[in-house]
């Protein structure tokens, strides 16, 4: 008897892991790998750091470029059908619409679309405004960032401000504006993110904040005070959309990505589920609210749940409840990492536990995030991973009784 | 099976660590070390530490 069609829209890690798992688990099956890029799925962080840093220096061809990121896949050319190059434009009773007006019939659908960033809806200076998210942006921006050129990044998330820092690194006169009041606010709190301010400023950023882009004009950015900044090259990094637009009609809640339930099923659409970036679900190890969330660890997980959870439906096997994935993010700025364990973005309040803030990218630094009084984060700054674990540990044993609430 | 981690382009993430602790480790001077050799009842752990590795670095066969 053939096994169910399973069709996974999304050829990056997300939509590359769920086709691992589900070819291990249900060999049977007959999987297709959509993606609208027409490239082998590919990892993206280094594209703002040590790959922007070899491509724009001029150290590494493109081809060299892509190998250093193309995901090592366990699947073998028969195991998926791969239909790169072409979106999906919709999805129907009968599986998923493609733009060229073909049908991939399907029993299951994987959402793994991912997110894109956000533009300024402003005119002007398109032959010099760039954004970073897949490899033809990178390829795209390389040849602007010579030496001595001036940069002008807007949004000072993580994005912006790894190409800030690269950009230094490369030799760019480098201007970061962002709207808030401090550098990745949100995900590191005011007092590290008030660090990670000095530091930029310290290697040569300048960086304005509470500041947003007005306008436009030619080989200018006009801030919302009058300021004029002249820039050869710009950067829009301003957080980012979800690709849902396609999933229109299934009847699951888009709002912001996908809802899904523990397994990764989308609420209110029939064999839909959702991984990846776009995936919002609630984590028993911090609350009952559905979030997206956009770390590199999330695909992995999710797409090992989602695979679990359509072999469990396919062959009727009990599936264990509850999915609760550690959170972990890192970031690379001037040669130091940041590396974040659990939520600090839900913290109240941070505790620095090891080193000096005034002492950020010289010496360790240890912070704790916590929410009523309880652990729920740890980041640390130039720390080694195995300098940060005991605090992990403390935190998992912190998190881990809300699994049982 | 063997466990193989090409430390050239290893950057310390320690997720492997926390997908396989009884695999990977980290050493008293925050080096990681490894079990080279593994058994077939530790070969998934080994292939979901590969999988965390934001550099993969961490070869498995």
């Amino acid at each position: 008897m053939a096994g169910p069609q399973i069709t996974i829209v999304g050829a990056s890690l997300a939509g590359l892991r769920t086709a691992e798992a589900l070819r291990a688990s249900l060999p049977d099956a007959s999987i297709t790998l959509i993606g609208d890029e027409p490239h082998a799925p590919y990892n993206r962080p280094p594209l703002s750091k040590e790959v922007m840093e070899g491509f724009a220096g001029g150290g590494m061809s493109e081809d060299e470029a892509f190998a250093r990121l193309s995901l090592r896949s366990k699947l073998s050319p028969d195991d998926v059908q791969m239909r790169l190059g072409m979106p999906a434009t919709g999805i129907d009773p009968n599986g998923v619409r493609m733009a060229d007006g073909t049908l991939i019939p399907s029993d299951w659908v994987v959402a793994a679309t991912g997110i894109r960033p956000r533009r300024l809806p402003l005119h002007g200076n398109e032959s010099i405004r760039h954004v970073l998210r897949g490899f033809d942006d990178a390829r795209a921006l390389a040849p602007m960032l010579r030496p001595g050129a001036r940069m002008v990044v807007i949004g000072a998330g993580f994005i912006g401000c790894e190409i800030a820092a690269t950009g230094r690194k490369l030799g760019l006169h480098v201007t970061l504006i962002e709207p808030g009041p401090q550098p990745m606010l949100r995900a590191l709190g005011t007092r590290v993110a008030a660090a990670m301010a000095a530091l930029h400023r310290r290697h040569g950023v300048t960086l304005l904040t509470g500041r947003a882009v007005e306008a436009f004009t030619p080989g200018k950015v006009i801030l919302d005070d009058g300021k004029e900044i002249e820039a050869d090259v710009i950067v829009e990094a301003l957080g980012s959309l979800p690709n849902t637009e396609w999933l229109t009609g299934s009847g699951a809640d888009l709002s912001d990505g996908v809802l899904v339930d523990d397994r990764m099923l989308a609420t209110g659409a029939r064999n839909l589920l959702a991984v990846g970036d776009i995936a919002r679900f609630a984590n028993p190890l911090f609350d009952d609210v559905p979030r997206r969330v956009e770390h590199w660890c999330i695909p992995g997980f999710s797409a090992r749940r989602a695979a679990e959870t359509i072999a469990a439906q396919e062959t009727g096997a009990p599936q264990l409840p509850g999915f609760a994935p550690l959170p972990s993010f890192w970031s690379d700025q001037y040669g130091m990492r940041v590396q974040a364990f659990g939520a600090p973005a839900l913290a109240e309040t941070q505790t620095v536990i090891e080193g000096d803030l005034s002492q950020i990218g010289e010496a360790r630094v240890i912070i704790e995030y916590a929410r009523g009084g309880a652990l729920i984060g740890v980041i640390g700054l130039g720390a080694l991973p195995a300098t940060i674990a005991k605090h992990r540990a403390r935190l998992t044993a912190a998190l881990s009784p809300k699994e049982n609430a | 099976m063997k466990v193989h981690v090409n430390i050239d382009i290893c950057l310390l993430h320690g997720q492997c660590v926390i997908a396989a602790p009884e695999i990977f480790s980290f050493d008293d001077n925050g080096d990681l070390v490894w079990v080279a050799e593994i058994d077939d009842s530790q070969v998934a752990d080994a292939e979901a530490a590969s999988d965390a590795c934001p550099e993969q670095a961490i070869i498995i066969g």
